[in-house]
């Protein structure tokens, strides 16, 4: 050989060439074009789909399965049949769809849900949704002279609301609580308490028959910040909530958060909380509740469904909302936090807008929604879309306090507007709250510094709530 | 000639062309997002400038981040490459002497495959696994500690701050020791017998023959080993994301874990980048002071 090439020189050479050649062509160049396919609109097609447009979903394959979008795609090709239909599912939503939104080739549906969720804040600042608005205005498919907007629950478009436009239909309707065994309580001749007092009282009663009063699952803490945001609500008005919702300067000083944060430490404070709840994760906290070592356990309405596999089948949980406070809470013990999850959007680039929302009123029907409930037992955004259809114990509960409330319940946004405000930092100082290495006004300043962080952060788009 | 350097050419050129697209232009691209506001979910975006880097030094989950990251790299190589070496000196020098010469403690053969095992496992199913062993009430720490009699000790391992860090870097340290005892026992079996024999015979200690012999003649392989587990000091993503998600408050997390929530969860693929820029310097600057630091001179057998 005439000359040697030094290995380390080669490489040198080759990464210089290669990186040259990369930043001509780089991963955010994209296509602006937008090729929306717009049919007719007529009464049998309000919303303008061309029939033979094909439509993409991708659904996040969580605790409710694929199952039900089949069934909700075989009823959209009912009544599209030229329309093809390409389904997929994954757990990994943000991972498997950014490089799609970033070259303007989104699917035309997405269950935008589960832990790597897209962020909504994200989304929604760089007008990546559609607006769902003409959706809401549409009439629904079972009454024409109604429109879908009339067919929703109260709170799901609230929740899905940025600035005053609809961008995600949140699918699923979850009533978040208390839960409990009713078996084991009639058992013991135990009632659910409606205030704090009796709560402190029963827990010592619990705690003397031997099992631990509360668990919680403290890898997830955030749970527990779930009773006590409600039981602030209730004590001091829906504007605590708002103002917390608005990261407003001073909101979680508020004095119905502290007297709410005082009250859960609470249960830390007197030995109330399952010892060693601190370590586990939602699922080893649950099926500690099934088991029977605990008797109370928060969390929303999936609980059933999530814990089939292990619940006793004489175990009967039910729901109550967070006992009151004070005598003079602003809202009454029947009121509860009722919202939207699983959240459904329609991207703005996609391929099919129309074809999209319509796939979204088809989901909407009685018949979808009722399909829907039967299949993973939860209700749904849909009003009255779970009679006639036999429900466990648990769901029954839920629909029981939904009765009882009249209309009455409340929720907040700032976990859909702030996503890691409720992921990161709140769920932190929870776990600092209950471990009893802080206590209620620390976790109050805790929480506050770091809602101030968001707010002054430029990279965060803010929202208001009305 | 020609033909000799066309043949190597054939074989050199299209791995090295694959290393540019998939490794090289990835990292180079990564240099020129850092230094945008990209969200990752659009296709436009902004230039400005120094700002991401700018804000990671006033971030102080970022600094808390790489506090853990620096401890990792303290702990983790010297704890690894000793129970290795003590490990593969064992399986492959440590029995005692007898008529068949130099040999390893009697069963060596299967403590090889033992000490292998954690490598055959998938990051994933490892982190699963130790999870489910920190779990307080199910767990089979706390249920070994409650078995003798010890139940003061049993804690909720993963839910504490002060324990959580170091149930992670046990984790590491389990997952990485097997594969370094493979690599020092083939190292080791190239050193020659009768040196051992010699070593023996004239009377040294185990301890002796460890830190006289072996340790100068396997150097290389050290040195190897010390770079490669700097690295896995400053990643350490997976096992983290798995076991603790880098909790509880922040008291586990690692920068990698940092870059992933930022790109992924809160849709900031700019400043995910300049994290990842930051990444890139400290693994090479680790690299080559690890290879400066530990370089001495070669024994030639």
């Amino acid at each position: 050989m005439g000359y040697r090439i030094s290995r380390r020189g080669l490489l040198h050479g080759a990464a210089g060439a290669a990186a040259i050649g990369a930043l001509g062509g780089c991963a955010m160049g994209g296509d602006d074009s937008t090729d929306d396919a717009k049919g007719e609109t007529s009464a049998n097609n309000p919303l303008g789909v061309k029939e033979d447009a094909p439509l993409e979903v991708v659904i996040f394959n969580g605790g409710f399965g694929e199952e039900y979008a089949k069934a909700h795609e075989a009823m959209y090709q009912q009544r599209y049949p030229k329309a093809q239909i390409k389904h997929s599912a994954t757990q990994q939503i943000a991972e498997t769809l950014q490089p799609r939104f970033v070259a303007g080739d989104p699917p035309d549906v997405v269950n935008n849900s589960g832990a790597s969720q897209i962020d909504f804040n994200g989304l929604v600042s760089q007008g990546a949704l559609a607006d769902l608005g003409e959706l809401l205005d549409s009439p629904s498919r079972d009454d024409p002279n109604k429109k879908v907007r009339d067919t929703l629950l109260p709170g799901i478009v609230d929740v899905g609301s940025y600035d005053g436009k609809f961008l995600s239909l949140n699918y699923a309707y979850s009533a978040y609580g208390i839960w409990y065994s009713q078996k084991l309580f009639e058992s013991r001749g135990w009632e659910y308490p409606k205030t704090w007092d009796d709560m402190i009282a029963l827990c010592k009663t619990i705690k003397a028959a031997g099992i631990a009063p509360w668990t919680y699952p403290g890898k997830h803490s955030r749970y527990m910040s779930w009773p006590i945001v409600a039981a602030a609500g209730k004590m001091g008005g829906l504007d605590v909530l708002k103002a917390l919702d608005n990261l407003e300067p001073n909101a979680w000083k508020h004095e119905s958060v502290r007297a709410a944060a005082e009250a859960y430490y609470q249960l830390a404070v007197d030995g109330y909380l399952q010892p060693g709840a601190a370590g586990m994760d939602h699922i080893q906290a649950q099926t500690e509740w099934c088991r029977g070592k605990a008797a109370f356990l928060s969390c929303g309405s999936w609980l059933e469904n999530e814990q089939k596999a292990v619940t006793p089948a004489d175990f009967r949980m039910a729901i109550a909302p967070t006992p009151s406070l004070t005598t003079s809470d602003k809202m009454p013990f029947e009121a509860f936090r009722g919202t939207g999850s699983e959240p459904f959007i329609v991207p703005a680039k996609g391929k099919n807008v129309r074809g999209g929302l319509e796939y979204l009123r088809v989901m909407l029907s009685q018949q979808g929604a009722s399909d829907f409930t039967r299949k993973v037992s939860s209700l749904t955004a849909v009003q009255g879309s779970s009679n006639g259809i036999e429900l466990g114990p648990g769901l029954t509960s839920v629909t029981k306090m939904i009765e009882a409330s009249n209309g009455g319940a409340f929720t907040w946004l700032y976990n859909s507007y702030y996503r890691k405000l409720e992921r990161e930092r709140i769920d932190a100082a929870c776990a600092e709250l209950f471990a009893k290495r802080i206590n209620a006004a620390q976790w109050c300043d805790q929480v506050q510094k770091s809602a101030d962080e968001f707010a002054q952060d430029p990279a965060i788009k803010k929202y208001k709530r009305a | 000639m020609w033909g000799k350097r066309l043949f190597i050419a054939v074989f050199l050129i299209p791995p090295l062309l694959l290393y540019g697209l998939f490794v090289v232009s990835p990292y180079a691209q990564a240099f020129q997002i850092s230094g945008t506001d990209w969200s990752g979910l659009s296709p436009s975006y902004e230039f400005i400038g120094l700002e991401n880097f700018r804000r990671l030094l006033g971030d102080g989950y970022f600094w808390n981040a790489l506090r853990h990251n620096g401890l990792l790299l303290l702990l983790l190589p010297v704890v690894t490459i000793l129970l290795g070496l003590f490990f593969a000196s064992m399986i492959s020098v440590g029995g005692r002497a007898d008529r068949v010469g130099v040999h390893g403690v009697r069963g060596s053969g299967f403590y090889r495959v033992v000490y292998f095992f954690p490598q055959v496992l998938s990051v994933a199913i490892i982190g699963v696994l130790w999870k489910e062993m920190y779990a307080p009430h199910t767990g089979m720490i706390n249920g070994f500690l409650r078995a003798v009699g010890l139940d003061g000790l049993a804690m909720a391992w993963l839910g504490d701050p002060r324990f959580s860090f170091w149930c992670v870097l046990v984790v590491l340290i389990w997952m990485n020791v097997g594969f370094y005892v493979v690599l020092f026992s083939a190292a080791m079996q190239s050193i020659p017998r009768d040196l051992y024999e010699a070593a023996l015979l004239d009377g040294a200690s185990r301890v002796t023959t460890l830190v006289r012999i072996t340790v100068p003649l396997v150097w290389d392989t050290i040195q190897v080993a010390w770079v490669y587990l700097a690295i896995i000091a400053i990643d350490g993503f997976a096992v983290v994301q798995i076991i603790t998600d880098g909790g509880p408050s922040s008291s586990s997390d690692v920068v990698g874990l940092r870059l992933y929530k930022t790109a992924f969860a809160d849709g900031q693929f700019g400043y995910a980048s300049a994290i990842g820029v930051a990444m890139f310097f400290l693994t090479l600057t680790v690299a080559v002071m690890f290879l400066r630091v530990t370089r001495r001179d070669r024994v030639e057998l």
